[in-house]
């Protein structure tokens, strides 16, 4: 059955709540989860004051001065802090967002910036998610241009508004906000692809450069790896990108039928 | 959020063999599409049925015998009983399979519930014929 309550080890516990920094003028309280696999110990909620004079004005900017001048031992991923490499992808305020394009002001939930791990992921640490088996999602649906036909001498030619149907799916990061805001790919995660693999196939299946479209298809015509998407739309709701996995899968069921009728 | 690592039940599996699993089942299409001809059909057919119930309220058991006996009447109830239930089992089978991870307890389920809306079917359709031809 769906487990709708935590497992007894993951069940959250009060955390440490970490001093005020002496002189600071204005302050943003976080509180964030706290999980390390070594110490036995049940997830915690930990409890900082951002110096904002000291800081610049994104989630992530409080977490990097947090560990910088706090508690070293906060464990997060980050890379570009511009919102292209999608490491840094977290439950923000209630929503999975990026955490470098984020401001704090727009997400104080009574005045706290709340951060927790990409939700109903195995944690590695703190807010750490494991994705593995997200990366091979993506991998199985084969995200790279397949033909048949003898490679042409220059490059494979495509016309204008055939690459502009490209357009709202080249775009994801593959961050993993939409797939973990579905609840669909919360209960069946194991076999449901999930929004974001599922956004990357429409990219491959609206190439007209491509032309391994039926097998592409194929792959995908399955009760769970598809059409486990009862349309929620958590995912496009999510989407830092603005992007719309929803209506790509929808691209995706309509070539389903329209290759049956 | 489990603090478990994602290697689960095949520790020595890779990634991708987990995912590609038992392959595609190359079905689940005419389910779908299935599901939104009948939620079609059923919105125009329970219009047609719930006007014939509302006329048929407070008659008399002859003239409602009589208006059933009527083929368009039948026929309409009939399709109306072929389209909801094939529409409740589809869709009852797909929060089976959303909410129900024991496999065994899964397909025993979703027989049950293939039955069931059989024998829906069968016994609303096998009342309206015995009323429309007056057996």
């Amino acid at each position: 059955m769906v487990e709708l309550t935590l497992p007894k080890n993951s069940q959250i516990t009060p955390g440490k709540v970490w001093p005020k920094p002496q002189g600071a003028k204005t302050l943003t309280e976080f509180r964030i989860y706290r999980w390390n696999p070594d110490d036995g110990r049940n997830p915690r909620i930990d409890t900082y004051y951002v110096d904002r004079e000291d800081c610049g004005p994104m989630v992530l900017d409080g977490l990097i001065w947090i560990k910088n001048t706090v508690d070293p031992t906060l464990t997060f991923r980050r890379s570009c802090r511009e919102g292209v490499c999608g490491s840094c992808a977290m439950n923000i305020g209630g929503t999975n967002t990026l955490a470098c394009t984020k401001g704090m002001d727009e997400v104080l939930v009574k005045g706290v910036v709340n951060v927790y791990p990409l939700p109903h992921m195995p944690v590695v640490k703190d807010l750490v998610p494991d994705l593995t088996h997200f990366y091979a999602q993506h991998a199985s649906i084969e995200p790279w241009l397949q033909t048949d036909s003898p490679p042409p001498e220059k490059e494979w030619r495509q016309a204008k508004d055939d690459r502009e149907k490209l357009d709202g799916l080249y775009e994801c990061i593959l961050c993993a906000c939409c797939s973990t805001s579905c609840p669909s790919y919360w209960w069946n995660g194991d076999r449901y692809l999930g929004p974001a693999a599922l956004l990357q196939a429409t990219r491959w299946l609206k190439d007209s450069r491509d032309e391994r479209t039926g097998s592409r298809l194929d792959y995908l015509e399955d009760p769970f790896r598809l059409y486990r998407c009862h349309t929620i739309m958590n995912c496009a709701q999510a989407c830092p990108k603005s992007l719309n996995p929803a209506k790509a899968i929808a691209e995706i069921k309509k070539m389903m039928v329209e290759r049956q009728i | 959020m489990s603090n478990t690592p994602s290697s689960g039940h095949a520790p020595m599996r890779t990634p991708l063999g987990r995912v590609r699993g038992l392959g595609s089942a190359r079905s689940g299409t005419d389910h779908f599409f299935q599901q939104r001809v009948t939620g079609l059909a059923n919105l125009i057919l329970m219009i047609a049925f719930i006007g014939i119930v509302i006329c048929l309220a407070g008659s008399s058991y002859a003239a409602t015998r009589a208006t059933l006996g009527n083929p368009f009447v039948a026929v309409v109830i009939l399709l109306t009983l072929l389209s909801v239930t094939t529409h409740m089992r589809i869709g009852m089978q797909v929060v089976i399979e959303d909410y129900i991870h024991t496999e065994a307890l899964k397909v025993l389920l979703i027989v049950a519930n293939t039955f069931f809306s059989i024998a829906i079917a069968l016994a609303g359709a096998f009342a309206v014929l015995k009323i429309s031809l007056g057996g």
